[in-house]
């Protein structure tokens, strides 16, 4: 993020060095690290259950992806070194390719001995994951001395494809890359791509699409070499107009900005609306999952990312949303109802949804706000876990249906006409736009308003908030309503668009996986929340909605915790930051590069006026500390 | 004479045996400018504290015109009248310069969530408002702190400009008194200097009436009407710059005694 280190590949002012000047404890490290990975990823069984989904059919399936990555990745991370602008820096030569080689290779020699010992050892007893199958994959179905030789030439040649990344020009670079991701983005998106293209059966979008993909799944090998020359050719040639077009954007100030903004968004909005009748029910219900998490994310980051509260029973909230629509419309209610107790129509009972929320936003709140971190965190934890238990109580079983939940939820009834229901997913989805859109108004209203200023300084500093005459119990209060409605909308569309809803619906995981995605797509930034609900539950899926990736399933929580760890050392900002969260995260950097650009402020008035001769400059200095 | 703004009778806070004040009395009249010295350690902050409520008394009390300020939070205090300065500054450093002027007038606004979701005429008038007043109090310290700096994190400031934009923060609370915690400490004598006008000018011309801890004397001696010596927890002299600098007692407490007579 830091100006100094954005120059890509700065000109080399020393010699390459020589082949044998290694950092030979690292590239070990390196190599060690790789083997451990290697044969972990291995144990898990994740390339025998992701082998079923092709790539490239037939030659290539993501089950073989998920390891070969890792020697290329690791070859290529070995000899990175940061770059300093103004600092010398060597040329990148054999050296770097030799490095990446050798990791490749010890990691190799790490999957070879798994073939070995698979072969003779049934270590099924400890670890229930492994499967024979693995044994075949491992070695290409082709006998162990075959696999236990073949993976040291493979991790060798996937080592030096990593390190000699180094050695070529960016450009090269560039194309490589754009030409590999586009292959791997069509590959995954396929479910998308055939159900847009079915859409859109009257440009001749399926003939173009039959051509792509192979009829049982994966792409044809014609059409991944072409997608590969495309994407080559989109990096070679076209994107000098999209950096240009960026730029003039960039350079856009005032009201010219704002009136861009304005119909960057209306262009969205407008392909939000038009785009599901284009697409076939699987993607809209995916879409509608991600939109129910957009919601849900959209109203933690309110309570995480403005005010700075670590609510980890967020899932409380969305439960008491899903129950009170559910119990209120269903068609079939809990025995301890009286009788004269109408069945609602889901829009009015959505008014009791609010209420509900609210109250239940202050009740919770009352005393969990006046803790503050660990202690808070831990408290909101066991907060969530008594609205679920408390569902599935005996006590409650009268009204809530206990372990059976509510069923037989009719839907939402639109004027009579029509009612939205999970066997409508294109209906489902533009409710779920619609109270998205709302939340988002909410966010970006309330970020920009007295409260939102408010929560700002509380996140900051709570005591110095307090002293400066904001009442911070009232406004961390707000922002945990605020926080609980928006989720409470979303339970409610959720018990309309399933029908049913069970105590298992709202188990802990879901308050963690709403945290992940506030904090994976850059907490305290609306764009960010909806990239990271995008990409966690639309391509790796929800605690129980299926994702494009469905063959991930098993291992979802394996990879959001390893992303999640990932990000937090990489990226705590999260993939589309919030400015002022990432200045919080890196302050020392962010000063540096305002002194480098002179805003830093050298100012005192002795520099102004050196007349003064007693002038000692005792404050001031060019870096605060 | 001018009526009496804050008493404090009887004011005592231990920590944990420590007797951090002890039977402290303190006034403040209307347009006064009043000033705590003392050495370190001699109880100046936590006075202060206590006075803006983020410490709670063991004894005594503090009565701000006619009212006991006893048991309110530290926001019901500023929003009675009384705003502050921290001695180790401490502003919302990620924060705009003109966003940590406008947060501190929270306690003197009053739009809520429909506000901000309805754009109410209400709402706009009072963000405009806000805003206004905020680059008010920014420009009571000339161009330093207003202009492109507006819209800058409040970290690029320099030291000396940080104090300078506290000073505005508890400016822009629209107080009856300024607590300054050390105004000037780290500012180089010129800079002092000008500080030291302002601070007269905070009553002249805002109408603040000002208690002030400060260690540089000739910023005492040029501002202060009154001069309240602090030792130990204890006021061991009060009276004009002129009497309590030539008090034995204070010149034993910032020097310590002669050895002859401890002797």
């Amino acid at each position: 993020m830091s100006a100094a280190f954005t120059e890509p590949h700065p000109p080399a002012d020393l010699a390459a060095r020589r082949v044998t000047d290694q950092d030979w404890r690292r590239v070990l490290n390196f190599g060690l690290l790789l083997a451990m990975v290697l044969v972990f990823v291995a144990l898990t069984n994740m390339p025998v259950k992701l082998d079923r989904r092709m790539l490239i059919e037939p030659v290539f399936s993501m089950g073989y992806l998920s390891l070969l990555w890792l020697p290329a990745a690791l070859g290529l991370l070995v000899s990175r070194q940061p770059v300093l602008a103004g600092m010398p820096s060597y040329a990148k030569g054999p050296r770097e390719v030799l490095a990446g080689a050798l990791v490749g290779l010890i990691g190799g020699a790490g999957l070879s001995v798994l073939t070995v010992l698979l072969d003779n050892f049934d270590i099924r007893d400890p670890l229930v994951n492994w499967s024979p199958q693995l044994l075949d994959l491992l070695s290409f179905q082709r006998g162990t001395t075959f696999g236990a030789g073949v993976w040291l030439p493979i991790g060798l040649a996937l080592g030096a494809l990593g390190g000699s990344a180094h050695v070529l020009s960016v450009t090269a670079r560039r194309v490589l890359g754009w030409a590999f991701f586009t292959v791997v983005a069509f590959a995954v998106f396929e479910t998308v791509i055939i159900d847009l293209s079915e859409g859109f059966a009257w440009l001749g979008a399926e003939r173009l699409v039959d051509e792509l993909y192979f009829i049982r799944g994966g792409l044809t090998v014609h059409g991944a070499a072409a997608l590969a020359v495309v994407g080559g050719l989109f990096a070679a040639f076209g994107r000098g107009p999209a950096r240009r077009a960026k730029e003039n954007f960039q350079a856009l100030e005032g009201p010219s900005r704002t009136r861009a903004n304005a119909v960057g968004l209306l262009v969205c909005a407008a392909a939000l609306v038009v785009l599901p009748l284009f697409l076939g029910g699987i993607t809209n219900e995916l879409l509608a999952n991600v939109g129910l998490f957009v919601l849900l994310a959209l109203g933690l980051n309110i309570v995480v990312g403005l005010a700075g509260i670590l609510d980890l029973g967020y899932v409380a909230f969305f439960a008491i949303g899903g129950y009170t629509a559910g119990i209120l419309t269903t068609t079939n209610r809990g025995e301890s109802w009286p009788d004269w107790m109408p069945e609602f129509y889901w829009g009015t009972a959505l008014i009791f949804v609010v209420i509900l929320a609210a109250l239940a936003g202050l009740f919770i709140g009352a005393p969990v706000i006046r803790m503050r971190g660990d202690y808070l965190a831990i408290v909101t934890l066991g907060f969530g876990e008594i609205i679920r238990l408390l569902f599935l109580s005996d006590w409650l079983g009268g009204y809530t249906g206990a372990a059976q939940g509510v069923t037989n939820i009719p839907g939402v009834q639109v004027f009579g006409l029509a009612t939205v229901k999970g066997t409508d997913p294109r209906a489902v989805f533009y409710l779920v736009l619609f109270f998205c859109a709302v939340a988002i108004y909410v966010s970006w209203r309330l970020e920009r308003s007295r409260l939102g200023r408010a929560w700002m300084a509380i996140r900051e500093d709570e005591s110095v908030a307090e002293a400066m005459g904001i009442n911070t119990v009232n406004a961390k209060l707000m922002a945990f309503v605020v926080g609980a409605v928006l989720a409470s909308f979303s339970g409610a569309i959720l018990a309309a668009k399933v029908g049913s809803v069970f105590p298992n619906s709202f188990i802990i995981l879901v308050s963690i996986v709403i945290l992940v995605v506030v904090i994976v797509g850059g907490m305290g930034n609306i764009v960010g929340v909806i990239v990271g609900s995008v990409v966690l539950i639309g391509i790796l899926g929800g605690p129980r909605q299926p994702g494009l990736l469905q063959e991930f399933s098993e291992y979802k929580l394996l990879i959001y915790g390893v992303l999640l760890v990932w990000m937090m050392l990489k990226r705590p900002e999260g993939l589309v930051p919030n400015v002022r969260r990432t200045r919080e995260l890196h302050q020392a950097e962010y000063l540096q590069d305002a002194w480098l650009r002179g805003e830093i402020d050298t100012e005192t008035d002795s520099h102004a006026d050196d007349t003064d001769p007693g002038g000692v400059n005792t404050g001031g200095g060019v870096l605060p500390a | 004479m001018s009526p009496r703004l804050l008493t404090i009778n009887k004011l005592s806070v231990t920590f944990g045996g420590l007797h951090a004040l002890k039977d402290l009395d303190f006034h403040v009249d209307e347009g006064e400018i009043v000033s705590v010295i003392g050495p370190n350690g001699a109880g100046k902050t936590t006075f202060f504290n206590m006075v803006s409520g983020m410490v709670t008394p063991s004894a005594g009390e503090i009565i701000f015109k006619g009212e006991s300020l006893l048991g309110l939070d530290p926001n019901q205090v500023t929003a009675a009248g009384i705003a502050r300065t921290f001695q180790n500054v401490r502003l919302f450093a990620n924060m705009t310069i003109l966003e940590n002027v406008m947060v501190a007038q929270h306690c003197r606004t009053r739009q809520g969530i429909w506000g901000a979701l309805l754009q109410t005429r209400s709402f706009k008038r009072e963000e405009q408002e806000i805003r206004e007043h905020g680059e008010k109090v920014l420009s009571f310290f000339g161009s330093r702190l207003v202009g492109y700096r507006l819209d800058q994190p409040a970290a690029v400031l320099s030291y000396a400009n940080r104090r300078r934009l506290e000073i505005a923060r508890a400016m822009a609370t629209k107080p009856t008194i300024i607590l300054l915690d050390e105004p000037v400490a780290g500012m180089n004598p010129k800079e002092s200097a000008a500080l030291t006008g302002l601070i007269g000018e905070l009553r002249s011309d805002w109408g603040f009436t000002i208690v002030m801890i400060e260690h540089d004397m000739s910023v005492v001696r040029d501002v202060s009407d009154r001069v309240v010596v602090l030792d130990h927890g204890e006021t061991i002299a009060h009276g004009s710059y002129e009497e309590v600098s030539t008090n034995p007692d204070v010149i034993e407490a910032y020097l310590g005694r002669p050895a002859k007579e401890s002797a």
